[in-house]
């Protein structure tokens, strides 16, 4: 690692003076895991570190508060062994507890926050090799060239071909959760959705976070009713990353769908919204057949790449296993 | 009379059982020392400048900020201005400095330019080679009339990629240089303590005994570990360099997994031909694959079964990779995985069952054939494989589940050692050895020996090891260690005990002939009241201590009969689910019967065979180095993405060690490498079985199995 | 030094325990590898922007709390607390193996749980409670998890192994009775490549059939802030939630 210096704010509105002072140069310290991996290997280099971890009384950002009528509010420091433990969330929304507590392995479970689930870097080995998020050389992409059998099947015009790295978001996006964001010019609540953006040069980060901007608190609804899935296709029972994710959250009315959402990960380089798919369900009643229809719908503008055609049918094997998983028709897998 | 053969079943006190190893508590407690742990008094840490391109001229090199930078005691230019790099990340300029971020810091200040020349990292493509080398083709009988006559032909491609050693304990060392006495002492994690030695004073240009190299634990080597290597003596260069101060230079991950070690890749066109009743007749192969720039080894086609007409020819494709190393059974797991799939789609077009394929084709077993068989019939019951076999397919919803068999040989016979034991007059036992425990408890086999030899407890022993200059003993590697260490401390400790027995029998007015060590004592046979303890026997030799030695092999003429023995064979079988929807495959359960002949230690034996399951079990699902073709860079230098199985991947676990009468008397083989050999294949026959299509190349993920789903018969590539 | 009496804290060995003393000033021999004396250090002016201190890029004194005592040295922020464990204290039992928070081979306990320690910055430890493998046993007193691990043989080369032993010992901690699913689950996060997996969980389930996972050390739990403030504990359980499991996924 390169020599950086380090500041422990107390509050929240110094970080954010400490961050936008050295815009570009300074880096957000959370949990680390990913942070210091990155910065070990070279692929940033900030000059200063703000870490969150001293933020002190209502400043700090580890807290889970749940009330009936809006849900939850998390800190983004609160660590996803903190989701995986809670019993609140638990009940209210096991889906997403559960999808936290079979991240990574423990000791990254432990430490790792949900800020930083959300905000961390793709996994793109391209990007990790120092090849630069784009991996451009001479205009033309690495990643097309090359090895892309992780990449992206879907939002994959260019220049960005990585794939979107967190397996929390997609059902956190299904679940319309927001995401506040604190930075010197205050406080502004998005949703979790549009944290994401793709980036069109290298150098652009493909998160929406301005200069000294940090994001302080994740906001989720009550279920209220919604049927929730999700599937992840990982190779290994082991610390794995996924190799596609979908998440559903189906509001329903008298049987049918009356609202639908489908979100795929690690599949194009945001959270994948399928529209198509959404659009196709709403009305419907789930069966296996207006699930295999939704599935084909949601990849059907997939665009493989040359060695991850595969992943078109996990992504699909994904949609379809995530609505019967919501509607409690997969009793045969 | 002391016999040097081993004891007989009823007399075996140690041998055989289970003993925990003895430096288990050392290991769990945290307070074993590897090389990465040691620390000496001003030590320095290096850090190595790479290359990042796979072939490069060096056309620029500027060590001068390097120099100047904080805490820098030296620089050394391993490759300068000129040198023409053949592989991405070989080493160009060491650093030492006080702190490892103060080497990090001055690595980092040296600039180095490159003319980027014309790489080629692609191994599976044999006609877009620029430069391949054919080897001596193999050729028995009459191939292409047998294939011709074939009553059933089978036609196939199959593959493996190159894999990485990727050792816990990455290569590296600590040089010591002392100017006043011209000596360097080296803690390096090697497999090869005694061979090391000479190896680093050619180099460095010492006598080979002003070397010292020490090894008390290695994390790991697989067979990466047998050189001094270039870092290694450009290590001890810079200790000399910066006046005789110790040095640490350990390689990174990235370097672990980049330059520290490979298994050649191994490709293959295989055509194989049986009677109706699937008598094997025919084999025509064309295999090909790399082991970097040094080509690769040829896999053994076809394997285990000789079959009467045979023809194989291997080419091997230089690419811009660092050379491969030998990876634990060099050869055997491509050889095995490329034939045992192509014979196991001979049985699905015969319709036959691969249990009784193997079975039918008895007679091409060669001299291992009865230990097959009867380690077939334990593998069967084990695995309830005839019970519940079904032929290839079928199936209901997207999990299917199946069964897949392999075979494997090896030699394992014992290496040339030497070994000393000393008696003291207190009665305290000590053997010396230059070997070295890569994690196979070679500490506990020694101690066992010696032990039983002397009729002493086992905590009464102390084993010496991991030191140059003890008594010279082989490097670990071809499994040949078990059997030379406990052949060559069988042999000392046995002439220990016939100089004891000398001195003890006046004492005892008899003879040395009738003489026995039981219980630590020296008695008369058939006489407990007439024995000296161990203790009063040592003492006969007045205040100094004895030493004994003994070797393997016995010196010649000796009329000795061999301790350990060569030819080892093992049958696998694995059982398998795989979500045909999404390409996942999950071990079930796999069995292993092993043949090593006299077992030594149980429970360390038994540990080697799960632990072979296992790399291979993750070499079958997961592992594969991925090159770019545009940079021919290593992509997944990581341990995030050169993936291995982790213990919730490996599945249920059986081992069965094939020991008693017909094995025991063959004396002590090793057993670290044949168990690696058939995972693969037994795991890709299984996934096979329950698919009904083949997926012909390695590893089994998501990827491989859904393309080879999706167009059945593509083939490799 | 801040620590009571004059022995080595449990697992440091004296002169590295020395060593922290010549940090923190009580020596001032330089013992201290690397790192000047504090004598030596140059007089900073101490920096700060938006009124919090501005710690480095040069070495800061800090305090860590390990194996139940403290020490003090002096590292550059960037310092890892696995790095500050293995070349500062000469606690070598967490191995660096892949440095990147993966292979957990440097698992240490920090306020009980396991992390790795390759990826907290040593400066971010200060306040913790920081627990080594050298703290569960010696070699003539194991723990009985670490006989377990002898027993049955739960290593081979013995690298990966004390990462191993500490992850088995917070998992045994939070749920001294796992299942061989939660066994993989919680061990998912350290990785061996003899494949000692098979002995790996023997022993394991025979400590959690055992029940015999804690005898004689309770880690102490201060300081981290547990997640607060729940206003509404209840919420309606969802009658059509699945709550199954999804396939293809880690097995706790």
């Amino acid at each position: 690692m390169r020599p950086f210096d380090y500041a422990r704010p107390a509050t929240r509105e110094q970080a954010v003076q400490l961050l936008a002072a050295t815009p570009g140069r300074a880096a957000v310290l959370a949990g680390g895991s990913d942070l210091l991996a990155l910065m070990k290997d070279g692929v940033v280099t900030p000059e200063r570190l703000v870490s969150l971890q001293g933020l002190q009384g209502d400043h700090t950002l580890r807290f889970l508060r749940y009330t009936a009528a809006a849900g939850f509010r998390i800190g983004a420091l609160t660590t996803l062994a903190d989701l995986a433990a809670s019993e609140v969330l638990r009940l209210e929304h096991p889906v997403v507890a559960e999808t936290a507590g079979r991240l990574a392995g423990p000791q990254i479970r432990n430490v790792a926050t949900v800020g930083g689930n959300l905000c961390q870097r793709p996994r793109c080995w391209y990007f990790r090799s120092g090849f630069g998020l784009l991996a451009a050389r001479e205009g033309a992409s690495l990643v097309v060239a090359g090895d892309n059998r992780h990449h992206a099947i879907l939002g994959n015009d260019g220049p960005a071909y990585f794939v979107t790295p967190s397996t929390l978001a997609p059902v956190l996006i299904a679940l319309d959760a927001e995401v506040v964001l604190l930075g010197p010019q205050g406080e502004r609540t998005i949703p979790l959705e549009k944290l994401y953006r793709l980036p069109l040069a290298e150098g652009e980060r493909e998160h929406d976070l301005g200069p000294g901007e940090i994001l302080t608190e994740l906001q989720l609804g009550p279920a209220a009713g919604r049927q929730v899935g999700t599937w992840e296709v990982r190779q290994r029972e082991t610390l794995d990353w996924s190799l596609a994710t979908a998440a559903v959250a189906l509001e329903m009315e008298d049987g049918r769908v009356k609202r639908a959402r489908v979100v795929l990960g690690q599949v194009a380089p945001l959270p994948w919204t399928s529209r198509e798919a959404e659009s196709f369900l709403t009305g419907k009643t789930i069966d296996e057949a207006a699930a295999d229809e939704a599935a084909k719908l949601a990849v059907q503008g997939a665009k493989p790449l040359s060695k991850n055609r595969y992943k078109v049918q996990l992504a699909r094997v994904a949609v379809r296993r995530a609505l019967l998983a919501a509607t409690g028709l997969d009793r045969e897998l | 009379m002391v016999e040097t053969s081993w004891p007989k079943a009823e007399a075996r006190r140690l041998l055989g059982t289970r003993v925990s190893r003895l430096d288990g508590p050392a290991k769990v407690t945290g307070t074993a020392k590897y090389t990465y742990d040691v620390a000496r008094p001003g030590m320095l840490h290096a850090r190595l400048v790479h290359c990042p391109h796979a072939h490069a001229r060096i056309t620029k090199l500027d060590v001068s900020a390097a120099q100047a930078s904080p805490g820098v005691k030296a620089v050394r230019v391993i490759q300068g201005v000129g040198a023409e790099i053949q592989w991405a990340h070989d080493e160009i300029v060491l650093v030492a400095a006080a702190t490892g971020e103060e080497a990090e810091d001055a690595a980092r200040a040296v600039v180095v330019e490159y003319e980027v020349l014309a790489h080629h990292v692609d191994d599976l493509h044999l006609d877009q080679a620029p430069e391949t080398r054919a080897e001596e083709e193999e050729l028995a009988g009459e191939p292409e009339k047998a294939m011709a006559e074939a009553a059933v032909r089978s036609k196939g491609t199959y593959g493996l990629p190159v894999i990485a050693h990727n050792c816990l304990e990455p290569h590296g060392q600590v040089c010591e240089w002392n100017a006043a006495k011209d000596t360097l002492t080296a803690h390096c994690s090697t497999q090869a303590v005694a061979a090391l030695a000479p190896q680093f004073a050619e180099r460095v240009g010492l006598p080979a005994g002003n070397v010292h190299v020490i090894c008390q634990y290695m994390g790991g080597g697989f067979g990466s570990k047998f050189s001094a290597d270039r870092w290694g003596i450009e290590c001890a260069e810079i200790s000399r360099q910066a006046g005789g101060v110790p040095v640490k230079l350990m390689l990174d991950r990235r370097a672990e997994l980049t330059i520290a070690g490979d298994r050649p890749s191994a490709y293959a066109e295989i055509e194989v031909g049986a009677q109706a009743d699937g008598t094997l007749t025919a084999w025509i192969s064309k295999s090909w694959g790399s082991g970097g720039l040094g080509g690769s080894g040829r896999p053994p086609l076809p394997y285990v079964f000789q079959i009467p007409h045979r023809r194989s020819v291997h080419h091997s494709i230089p690419t811009h990779t660092a050379s491969s190393r030998a990876w634990r059974a060099p050869n055997h797991p491509q050889g095995c995985y490329l034939s045992m799939s192509a014979l196991d789609d001979l049985a699905a077009r015969l319709g036959m069952d691969p249990l009784a394929f193997v079975r039918k084709n008895e007679a091409l077993l060669g001299p291992l054939a009865k230990t097959y068989l009867e380690e077939l019939e334990i593998a069967d019951r084990l695995m309830g494989w005839s019970a519940r076999w079904k032929p290839r397919g079928g199936g209901k919803g997207p999990v299917v589940r199946g069964l897949g068999l392999s075979l494997h040989m090896w030699g394992g016979s014992g290496h040339r050692s030497s070994c000393e034991v000393t008696l003291q007059p207190d009665g305290s036992v000590e053997a010396k050895i230059a070997t070295q425990d890569i994690g196979t408890g070679t500490r506990t086999v020694l101690a066992i020996v010696i032990a039983e030899t002397l009729g002493l407890p086992l905590e009464e022993v102390r084993v010496q090891i991991g030191d140059s200059r003890y008594p010279a003993s082989g490097g670990s590697g071809g499994s040949t260690t078990v059997g030379g260490v406990s052949a060559a401390a069988r042999r000392a400790a046995v002439n220990a005990l016939r100089m004891v027995f000398d001195k003890a029998a006046p004492a005892l007015g008899t003879t040395p002939d009738l003489l026995e060590a039981v219980d630590g004592s020296i008695r008369v046979q058939g006489e407990p009241g007439r024995a000296l303890t161990w203790r009063q026997a040592a003492a006969l030799f007045g205040r100094a201590p004895v030493t004994a030695t003994g070797g393997n092999p016995a010196p010649s003429g000796s009329g000795e009969l061999e301790l350990t023995g060569s030819g080892a064979g093992g049958v696998q079988m694995a059982e398998v689910d795989v979500d045909r929807e999404t390409g996942v495959v999950k071990i079930r359960k796999m069995v292993a019967v092993q043949d090593c002949g006299l077992v030594v230690d149980l429970k360390t034996a038994e540990s080697q065979v799960y632990g072979a399951l296992i790399m291979g079990i993750s070499s079958a699902l997961a592992e594969e180095k991925v090159l770019d073709p545009v940079t021919g860079t290593l992509l997944n230098a990581d341990f995030e993405s050169y993936k291995m199985a982790g213990i919730g991947d490996i599945g249920e676990l059986v081992v069965h060690l094939m020991t008693g009468p017909g094995y025991d008397e063959r004396g002590v083989i090793g057993l670290g490498e044949p168990p690696v050999i058939s995972p693969a294949a037994a795991i890709g026959n299984a996934v096979a079985n329950a698919l009904g299509v083949r997926v012909p190349l390695l590893p089994f993920t998501p990827q491989r199995v859904l393309d080879a789903l999706e167009s059945p018969g593509r083939g490799i590539v | 030094m801040t620590s009571r009496g004059d022995d080595p804290p449990r697992g440091l060995s004296r002169r590295a325990f020395l060593r922290g003393g010549a940090a923190a000033g009580v020596l001032s021999t330089g013992l201290l590898r690397g790192v000047p004396p504090v004598e030596a250090a140059p007089a900073a002016a101490p920096k700060s922007e938006a009124g919090v201190p501005i710690l480095g890029p040069g070495p800061v004194a800090i305090k860590l709390r390990v194996n139940g005592q403290e020490v003090a040295l002096r590292l550059e922020p960037r310092v890892t607390l696995l790095d500050a464990l293995r070349t500062r204290l000469e606690l070598t039992g967490a191995k660096k193996v892949c440095d990147r928070g993966t292979c957990g081979a440097c698992t240490v306990l920090l306020d009980g749980k396991a992390v790795y320690a390759c990826s907290v910055l040593a400066l971010e430890a200060q306040g913790g409670d920081v627990r080594t493998v050298e703290s569960l046993g010696s070699v003539e007193r194991m723990h009985p998890l670490q006989a377990a691990f002898v027993d049955h043989d739960a290593q081979q080369c013995g690298f990966c192994t004390p990462g191993f032993v500490m992850a088995a010992k917070a998992l045994l901690d939070r749920n001294p009775s796992p299942s061989l699913a939660e066994i993989h689950h919680g061990l998912a996060g350290n990785f061996c490549r003899c494949g000692t997996y098979a002995g790996i969980r023997r022993a394991v389930l025979q400590l959690a059939e055992a029940g015999a996972a804690n005898p004689d050390y309770a880690p102490g739990l201060p300081g981290a802030p547990e997640p607060g403030e729940i206003e509404n504990p209840r919420p309606r359980r969802q009658k059509n939630k699945k709550r199954k499991k999804p396939r293809g996924t880690g097995d706790g």
